[in-house]
């Protein structure tokens, strides 16, 4: 066993964890951080995608222990000051979603890349999804609601920069 | 009664969308009762082979290990096999199914033993210790060859790999097609599909052992079919087991079975008293849920010299895998009377052979027998236009079923209504086809490596499963009704009961709309209640565009007996005759004196009081609909893809897609156009990426998501929708359903569209899925002279 | 889903993970990001005594110029190697083809020295590092060695690596002036594995090519050079298109690629012809 200590939503936790846990039945059995979902066993579906310092990353492919020291963050920690996020925003308005499985890590790896390319256009929002399987919604309202999400979170950059 | 429709039809958002944009659904791997036990299932490696024996003890004496069977040993657990609702003939081969294969495996993942642990890793790490002496059989995975002389029995017991062959004629096919200018000869293949919902399968069952109760929690769409069925393969009382679906991650048809995991779970449960779990990994259930498609078509079309359809004659090989599960058997039927589509003719005949295989069982995928039957007329009809020298458009048009209500077609069965022109003349207008076919001739006289095609799918379908005395006819062991119950609580706020168990489809936000506006109630006072046997005891589930045609028409009528009876104790309570009252707005008033008035919450707190009640009437407001369909739904539409073939590499690319769909009355825009863009793309994955494919020993090769290839955002196009409404005449609501429409439609349109790409080429055909290999040994073979 | 169990290690050094693969035993291996191995060990398809963390060694993960060298540290990330400005300006190619590599998570953890070592013939950088005759440094308890490109694939998921051997350093050329490069990937889906792969590294004076260097991905057991497409392009004019697809056109000539469910042999070798012209056109601009 070995102890890590993860930061995840803004929480510390320490554990002793089986070197073989994999961070995404880390968060969920550990932690009961259950929003984390498992679609796949080959790293190709990325509905088990959480944030790692920022980065998305598809916590099926990522051993517990490698998270030591890290800072994470799951689907429940993306609301900030009990406001969602305008990405989720943007999926409820745009029904981005419908059994929800995928969603998030759809939306995790949605405000990764859209934190890294503020100015996203669909073009780059589609390959931008290209690690993240849907079988729902035919990706046609994952991606409009990403583009509108692209639009309010620079409206709202171009707010906090004015407040501030 | 005019009430004012404020929600339906209207944009109000899902009402599902918070719990699971947050993480707080609750999918079935998310349940874990105090003290359960995981159990990992062993499976063959072999398509056939006969099991020698099963040695469990190293597997019993590791850490964390509680117990470990083979299915000899839990022979005693079961009172009948996993169930079959759908003997299509009377001498239909019906093989045994246990949970766990008890003398031969006869698929590559067939369950041949089970281990029990106190965790999912040591479940899994004594899987390995579980030693089992197989005899390797020859095996056979395709239709043609297990009907081959001398091809390896699935089951020896049955003596043959044919399972059935079920017939069906309507009027002279064999004059027809002597006497018609023109016959057309078309075969197609369908490739085995996986149908993939984004949440692998899971169950736990968790025992009230003093009590003999079970409750099951599910990954399912059929909670209460799995509740009649999985009692008596286990002999318990069907009233001592509880299932539940709690939010499930799509099904697509995959989760419409019974599965043997339920029932070892359930028998597990039974035989330790400690709650069992079992999650399927992706790869395991490529291997242990069901498959779909796999079929084999001969398709004959005979027509005049102008064109116009006379007669159908269709002949169809359809791979069984190796068991029957749930409807398996039935599967092509559900397709079998809509070969001719949107179109009209005189004679009409189809027959079917079911086969055995080595092979995961098939079952209903999403459109079940429909996309199969919707792929060949609408290929077959373009090859006819070709043939008489007719476009696309054009040769639809002259053989269209008449615009109106009740149509007779020449499968036999009455259309509810059509206005088929009109959703193509729709399609044509967005799409500006003429400038696309300047476009296309353009590229072809400069030789352009990349060549546009446009391929057309003027498509109908039946859904809404299903008139119980429609399937009695077809012989299917169960009815068509489903059940609402809607509930006004004391408070005034509502509660609906729905016998539909959705996954995905947004039956709270659509069932709500419907309630809302049926009792003049606020949307957001409705609670919708679902999947649940101990909470919507009646009910026939989801699954073949039913929800809302059979389900939400109970709701609807369940709203009217509310009324009727809220209407009479307003009545009552205002001291006037029921028929002085008008209901608007969630208010019954005396006509005429709109202040003399009570609030439906009024009636609903008066029920509840029952201080003062009308004589004849009982305490509390609610009432229950079960309703059984008089006929199907038939919605149509037509899909316009246009591609780009690279006709160097063979790659095709979507560049246009237009969809205009007809559903009758809409309750849900939103939700309806999602589950068009969502069907579309399975359509389209089936046309150009799917595909599962066995090796010469009967392995599934394609048994992960990186080798079978489901497509991502970035390889599928964002699509141009549009709607026609001609309402249904099947139910009061005039509403169809739509949630295969898409997958119905998709695949010949883009498949239509690769070969108009490639026509002046010489091809004049390409397989499914178009992969780039596929399209490129096309045009080679073109080349070459003669692609068939 | 779930690996075997093993032992777990993190290396504080390049010293310490050296003697930690040293000391360990036969199945002791070295995980970075840990794209390569951990779908293996969870499908087990592979399996690990002890697994030796190197992920947290900083002083593997570098880009930087030295000499006409851009030294890549080997624990750089893909996603890092797609965004490097030194790269982009510097050796293009290397950030072009590391941006097609898997998806932006896989890119987030994937390193470019475990997608080396790994030694899959269907993996993107080792057919770009042949096309620049990129050279991998290692360690080896004190020893540093430095391997050709051309001499590290030795067949399929096998390297010239000895078992407790350390890739440290991918060094590449800076691209003179006159050179254009690009990478090719042919794939089903946006996050697959190459089909087929060309990276084109192509030198150019006076209307000519002067030399031509041509790396192909998934076209036989290890990334190979198509020798007589670059003999053939030698001295052609960029503008002289029929030139450039004959010598194009056999570029897969002698070639044994492998055969999957996503293609066959016969359909990989028309395609490569396709893709060679298609990649030294594109690199000409």
């Amino acid at each position: 066993m070995h102890e890590i200590s993860v930061i995840v939503n803004g929480v510390r936790h320490q554990a002793s964890v089986e070197p073989r846990t994999l961070l995404a039945y880390f968060l969920r059995e550990h932690l009961g951080l259950t929003g984390t979902n498992i679609g796949c066993d080959t790293s190709s579906c990325g509905a088990c995608t959480v944030l790692m310092d920022g980065e998305s990353v598809k916590a099926c492919t990522v051993l517990a222990v490698q998270a030591d020291d890290r800072e994470l963050m799951t689907i429940e920690g993306l609301p900030a000051n009990g406001e969602w996020h305008p990405m989720q925003k943007a999926f409820h308005e745009h029904h981005g979603l419908q059994c929800g499985f995928c969603t998030p890590g759809m939306i995790l790896t949605a405000v990764s890349y859209v934190n890294e390319n503020p100015d996203a256009t669909e073009a780059d929002i589609r390959l931008a999804l290209e690690g993240n399987l849907c079988r729902c919604t035919g990706y046609h309202n994952i991606v409009k609601a990403i583009a509108a999400a692209v639009d309010a979170m620079k409206s709202g950059a171009a707010r906090s920069s004015a407040t501030a | 009664m005019a009430t004012a429709e404020r929600y339906v039809g209207g944009g109000v958002l899902r009402k599902e969308d918070p719990k699971l944009l947050t993480g707080e659904a609750t999918f079935v791997e998310s349940i874990t009762p105090q003290g359960t036990l995981y159990i990992s299932i062993v499976r063959s490696p072999y398509a056939s082979a006969s099991i020698r024996s099963v040695d469990v003890a190293a597997a019993v004496e590791a850490p964390g290990v509680i117990a470990a069977f083979s299915g000899r040993d839990l022979a005693d657990e079961w009172a009948s096999g996993l169930p079959m609702a759908w003997p299509v003939t009377e001498d239909m081969k019906h093989p045994d199914h246990w949970p766990l294969a008890k003398d031969y495996a006869c698929f590559a993942g067939d369950g041949v033993a089970v281990v029990v642990a106190t965790g999912r890793a040591a479940a899994k790490d004594a899987v390995e210790l579980v030693e089992v002496e197989y005899e390797e059989r020859p095996s056979v995975t395709a239709i043609e060859d297990a009907l081959a002389d001398g091809a390896p029995l699935v089951h020896d017991a049955l003596g043959t790999n044919e399972c059935y062959t079920w017939a069906l004629a309507n009027g002279d096919v064999d004059a027809t097609f002597s006497r018609a200018d023109v016959v057309i000869r078309e075969r197609y293949r369908h490739p085995r599909l996986v149908p993939n919902a984004m949440e692998p399968r899971a169950v736990v069952v968790q025992p009230v052992a003093s009590a003999g109760d079970f409750t099951m929690w599910s990954t399912t769409q059929v909670p209460h079919i799995a509740k009649v069925t999985l009692a008596l393969t286990l002999g318990i009382s069907e009233s001592k087991l509880r299932v539940i679906a709690p939010d499930v991650g799509g099904g697509f048809g995959s989760k419409l079975n019974v599965y043997a995991e339920e029932a070892l779970c359930l028998a597990l449960a039974r035989r330790l008293g400690r709650p069992i779990k079992w999650v399927a990994e992706r790869s395991e259930d490529y291997v242990a849920t069901i498959h779909g498609r796999d079929l084999v078509q001969e398709v004959e079309l005979a027509a005049t010299a102008e064109g116009e359809i006379l007669g159908y004659r269709v002949h169809l090989l359809a791979n069984m895998g190796a068991y029957l599960q749930l409807v398996t058997p039935g599967v092509p039927l559900l397709g079998a009377f809509v070969y001719c589509g949107s179109y009209g003719g005189q004679a009409y005949s189809i027959e079917c052979t079911g086969v055995f295989t080595h092979t995961t069982p098939t079952d209903a995928y999403r459109g079940a027998g429909r996309p199969e039957a919707t792929y060949a007329i609408e290929r077959a009809i373009d090859r006819l236009g070709r043939e008489v020298g007719l476009d696309p458009i054009e040769i639809r048009r002259r053989n269209f079923l008449p615009a109106g209500e009740n149509v007779p077609s020449p499968g036999g069965l009455v259309y509810d209504s059509t206005n088929y022109d009109g959703a193509l003349q729709r399609a044509l207008d967005i799409l500006d086809h003429d400038a696309v076919r300047a476009k296309q001739a353009s590229r072809r006289e400069r030789g352009d490596p990349r060549q546009i095609g446009v391929g057309f799918s003027s498509y109908m379908e039946m859904c809404g499963l299903a008139p119980s005395q429609v399937l009695a006819s077809l012989n299917y062991g169960a009815g068509g009704w489903d059940a609402a119950t809607v509930r006004l609580l004391p408070t005034g706020k509502v509660e609906v009961v729905t016998g539909s168990t959705p996954h995905g489809q947004g039956h709270v936000t659509s069932w709500s709309q419907i309630t809302a506006d049926a009792l003049g109630v606020p949307f957001d006072d409705v609670t919708v209640l679902h999947g649940d046997t101990a909470i919507a005891p009646l009910g026939m589930d989801t699954y073949g565009s039913r929800s809302l045609s059979v389900g939400g028409v109970a709701l609807h009528l369940a709203c009217g007996r509310v009324t009727d009876k809220a209407k009479k104790i307003a009545a009552h309570l205002l001291e006037v005759a029921p028929d002085d009252l008008e209901f608007e707005g969630g208010v019954f008033s005396v006509k005429g004196v709109p202040d003399r008035a009570k609030a439906i919450q009024e009636t609903a707190f008066a029920a509840w009081t029952a201080h003062s009640l009308p004589d004849d009437e009982e305490p509390g407001l609610e009432a229950t609909y079960v309703y059984d369909p008089p006929n199907f739904t038939f919605p149509f539409g037509t899909h316009i893809c246009v591609v780009e073939v690279d006709t160097e590499t063979g790659a095709v690319d979507i560049v246009r897609y237009v969809a205009v769909d007809d559903c009758g009355h809409v309750i849900n825009p939103q939700i309806v156009d999602g589950q068009v863009h969502g069907g579309i793309a399975q359509g389209i994955a089936a046309a150009l990426f799917e595909e599962a494919l066995y090796d010469e020993t009967g392995t599934l090769q394609t048994s992960s998501m990186m080798n079978y290839l489901v497509p991502s955002a970035a390889e599928l196009p964002s699509f141009e929708l549009d709607r026609t409404v001609t309402p249904s005449t099947t139910n009061p609501m005039g509403v169809k359903g739509i949630g295969e429409a898409g997958t119905i439609a998709a695949a010949p349109a883009v498949i239509n569209a690769v070969v108009d790409a490639l026509w002046h080429l010489g091809v004049r055909d390409v397989g499914m899925p178009a992969t780039p290999e596929r399209v490129w040994r096309a045009i080679q073979a073109a080349k070459r002279g003669g692609s068939r | 889903m779930i690996p075997t169990a093993f032992d777990y290690e993190i290396a504080t050094s390049l010293d310490h993970a050296l003697s930690l693969l040293q000391g360990g035993g036969d199945d002791t291996k070295l995980i970075a990001g840990g794209h390569s191995l951990l779908p293996l060990m969870k499908l087990r398809l592979a399996g690990a005594t002890a697994l030796v963390d190197i992920g947290r060694l900083d002083e593997l993960r570098h880009v930087r110029e030295e000499g006409s060298a851009i030294a890549i540290g080997a624990l750089t990330r893909h996603h890092d190697l797609g965004r490097s400005e030194l790269l982009r300006e510097a050796c293009p190619v290397v950030a072009q083809a590391a941006s097609q590599i898997g998806d932006p998570q896989v890119r987030h953890r994937g390193t470019i020295g475990g997608s080396i070592a790994h030694g899959d013939p269907a993996s993107d950088l080792p057919a770009v590092l042949l096309a620049l005759d990129a050279e991998l440094v290692t360690r080896r308890g004190e020893g540093e060695r430095r391997i050709a490109a051309a001499d590290f694939f030795k067949g399929p998921f096998t390297t010239a690596l000895e078992p407790d051997e350390i890739l440290t350093e991918i060094r590449v050329p800076r691209l003179r002036e006159t050179s254009r490069s690009t990478y090719l990937k042919f794939s089903r889906r946006a996050q697959d594995w190459a089909i087929v792969g060309v990276a084109a590294v192509v030198d150019c004076a006076e209307g000519k090519i002067e030399t031509a260097a041509i790396g192909l991905t998934n076209m036989g057991p290890v990334p190979v050079r198509a020798t007589r497409t670059e003999t053939a392009l030698a001295g052609v004019e960029t503008t002289d298109e029929a030139a450039i697809s004959a010598a194009a056109a056999h570029a897969a000539a002698g070639l044994e690629p492998p055969f999957d469910t996503y293609a066959t042999a016969e359909y990989r070798t028309a395609l490569t012809g396709v893709l060679v012209r298609r990649a030294v056109r594109a690199a000409l601009g």
